[in-house]
């Protein structure tokens, strides 16, 4: 546990210097750049590439949980019971769909920049939560929902104090799936000049220039393993008090 | 009136109404070349003969017959019927649309064709769930609507098409895009397959070196897919450059290799922890029985645990399948081939017909790779022809 928190501090240290103080890596990247080539990528701010990036992400994600979740708990009500084997179906045949084939797809109608990437990564996002919320709360114990209606609760105050409550570790796992997704798919987007870090490591490709792709390449990656661990430690957390 | 509305389908109900708002959208679009924006053009202008107007009314029909709740039969009718009038409207009205549109006029499907195709296939789709088909009839129906896409593609009408045209144009790099897609999605499967089924089966055996791989590997499956392509470039034109032999065995920084390691390295955590789970889901009693009648741990791995966890096994290997696929696009710009090529060259160009021509064979070979994988998942299930 120990060893793992002091990783963390450390990656988050190299992260933020990565990100806010790019020269001091000068002398780490050089050997990687052409020679006489640039070695830190300077046509914007990396932190501003960030910060619309993670931006991006943070939208769509937000979005996709508020709809998927409704949508979860609008099929799992016996009103909405007619439209689960539908809802399935367009899950699974959904998520096979590859991210980029999806963002390649959304350029057609459109355009180009952060709108289709947006939207992209908004539908890509809405599956794995709906999943996972569906799951969630289909799979509730039924002495616990006959408790629930044994002390008189309403429908509204079993959803809203129950099942969401005891569902939501699982909806945290959809969450966190769809962030994943969407940190790599965001990356993609700047093929379609959405303002992300992707554009550090498209320069990269485009020039030769090794010290570009792996500059891009880190930060993603670490933004990326920092928010997964960051969501996995906060449903163990809750899992733990639900098992408490 | 309570008895009609409670024999109606809810689904279909959904179809019907978001089918008849897409009716009124643009169905296809003419432009005058192929980068220029088309001009949406409706159902209602293109139908102006016997041919297109049964066209229309089968796809009228279709949603209607969708509509009845107690007749799976004559929901998947419909759903057959509407997509043949559909995809026929296309095939007549392209042509006509192109008539003295000029030399380089060009046709596309807009979005209510699309929107239709969906909401037909899910209308498809729903009805054949209200089936439950089995494992082979579900293999055959796969078969038969393969056929029926591919006497669609070889139609005089679909050629016209604008994404048609550009396949026409480049039909061999096509072909090498195919290929190379394949190989790539395959060949990084195939591997996956040798290093993790060991891998796994080893971590199963040893709790302390599951705790040191499955964390790796789920790290990497994290990384941005664009990062690990791109950082594959250096760490392999590294490896070529000074490991002897490693440029003559065909590893290169450039082109088919990185793009494979990627893959490899995103295919192992579904390959591995499957591999994991399946062993793990044996039975305890099947375990005892097989330890009871003396058979040696290589004996119970071969003939119990792995026999029952292959349903497992092979559910690792469809996410796989799946993901690769996807994930092989990127490829493309890194010089690794495959569709991703003609993705990334239509996103430059600013040729919409140039991306589909990438995006949907991807996005069918995926699809078409997941009802593959789904039959044989099923297949080995133990009863699987007995339960539903």
């Amino acid at each position: 546990m120990k060893a793992g928190h002091i990783i963390r501090i450390a990656l988050i240290a190299l992260l933020l210097a990565l990100v806010l103080r790019p020269d001091w890596f000068v002398p780490v990247f050089a050997p990687l750049a052409p020679v006489g080539g640039p070695v830190i990528y300077e046509r914007a701010s990396l932190l501003s590439l960030s910060l619309s990036h993670l931006g991006i992400v943070a939208v769509a994600s937000l979005a996709a949980t508020l709809i998927a979740v409704t949508l979860a708990i609008l099929v799992t009500r016996p009103a909405g019971a007619a439209f689960r084997p539908l809802s399935r179906t367009i899950t699974n045949m959904g998520q096979t769909f590859p991210p980029v084939a999806v963002l390649a797809l959304a350029v057609p109608i459109l355009g180009f920049g952060t709108g289709p990437t947006l939207v992209a990564l908004f539908l890509y996002g809405l599956l794995p939560i709906f999943e996972n919320a569906m799951t969630g709360l289909s799979t509730l114990p039924s002495a616990t929902m006959e408790a629930a209606r044994g002390i008189g609760l309403n429908r509204w105050q079993r959803l809203v104090r129950v099942e969401l409550p005891l569902a939501l570790p699982v909806i945290l796992t959809g969450i966190r799936l769809s962030v994943v997704i969407a940190l790599g798919t965001a990356t993609i987007g700047s093929t379609v000049a959405a303002r992300t870090l992707g554009e550090v490591i498209i320069a990269g490709l485009l020039t030769n220039n090794t010290a570009y792709v792996v500059q891009g390449g880190l930060i993603v990656g670490l933004f990326a393993a920092l928010i997964f661990d960051a969501m996995v430690q906060l449903e163990a957390r809750l899992a733990t008090r639900m098992g408490r | 009136m309570k008895r009609i509305g409670a024999q109606l389908s809810p689904p279909g109900l959904l179809f019907a109404v978001t089918g008849l708002a897409l009716l009124q959208a643009p169905f296809l679009s003419l432009a005058p070349n192929r980068i220029a924006l088309g001009e949406g053009v409706t159902l209602w202008r293109l139908t102006d003969g016997a041919a297109t107007a049964s066209c229309v009314l089968a796809i009228l029909a279709g949603f209607a017959l969708g509509l009845l709740r107690s007749r799976p039969a004559l929901r998947l009718a419909g759903a057959v019927l509407g997509l043949i009038g559909l995809l026929g409207l296309v095939v007549i009205s392209a042509p006509a649309l192109l008539e003295g549109a000029g030399e380089y006029a060009r046709v596309s499907p807009a979005a209510g064709f699309w929107g239709l195709l969906v909401v037909m296939t899910l209308l498809l789709a729903d009805s054949l769930t209200q089936f439950r088909p089995r494992p082979l009839t579900r293999a055959l129906l796969l078969a038969l609507g393969l056929g029926a896409v591919a006497i669609f593609l070889r139609s005089d009408g679909i050629s016209q098409l604008s994404v048609m045209q550009e396949y026409a144009a480049r039909s061999d790099a096509f072909m090498t895009a195919t290929r190379r897609h394949l190989a790539l999605a395959f060949g990084s499967l195939g591997a996956a397959a040798v290093i993790g089924f060991p891998l796994g089966i080893l971590c199963h055996r040893k709790v302390r070196l599951r705790g040191a791989v499955l964390p790796v590997l789920s790290f990497l499956q994290t990384i941005p897919s664009l990062a690990m392509f791109g950082i594959m470039i250096p760490i392999l034109g590294w490896v070529a450059a000074n490991v002897p032999g490693a440029s003559e065995a065909g590893i290169a920084g450039i082109g088919f290799t990185p793009a494979f390691f990627a893959l490899l390295l995103y295919s192992l955590l579904p390959v591995v922890s499957n591999t994991v789970a399946g062993l793990a889901s044996t039975p305890a009693a099947a375990r005892e029985a097989a330890r009871g009648m003396g058979m040696t741990t290589g004996q119970r791995l071969m003939r119990v645990e792995l026999p029952l966890g292959l349903p497992v096994l092979l559910a690792g290997l469809r996410i796989v399948l799946v993901q690769n696929i996807g994930l092989a696009v990127i490829a493309g710009l890194i010089g690794g081939g495959g569709y991703g090529s003609f993705v990334f060259q239509g996103l430059n160009q600013t040729a919409t017909d140039l991306i589909l021509l990438g995006a949907l064979p991807t996005v069918l070979l995926a699809l078409v790779s997941a009802v593959v994988m789904d039959i044989l998942v099923d297949l080995a299930r133990p009863n699987s022809e007995k339960s539903p």
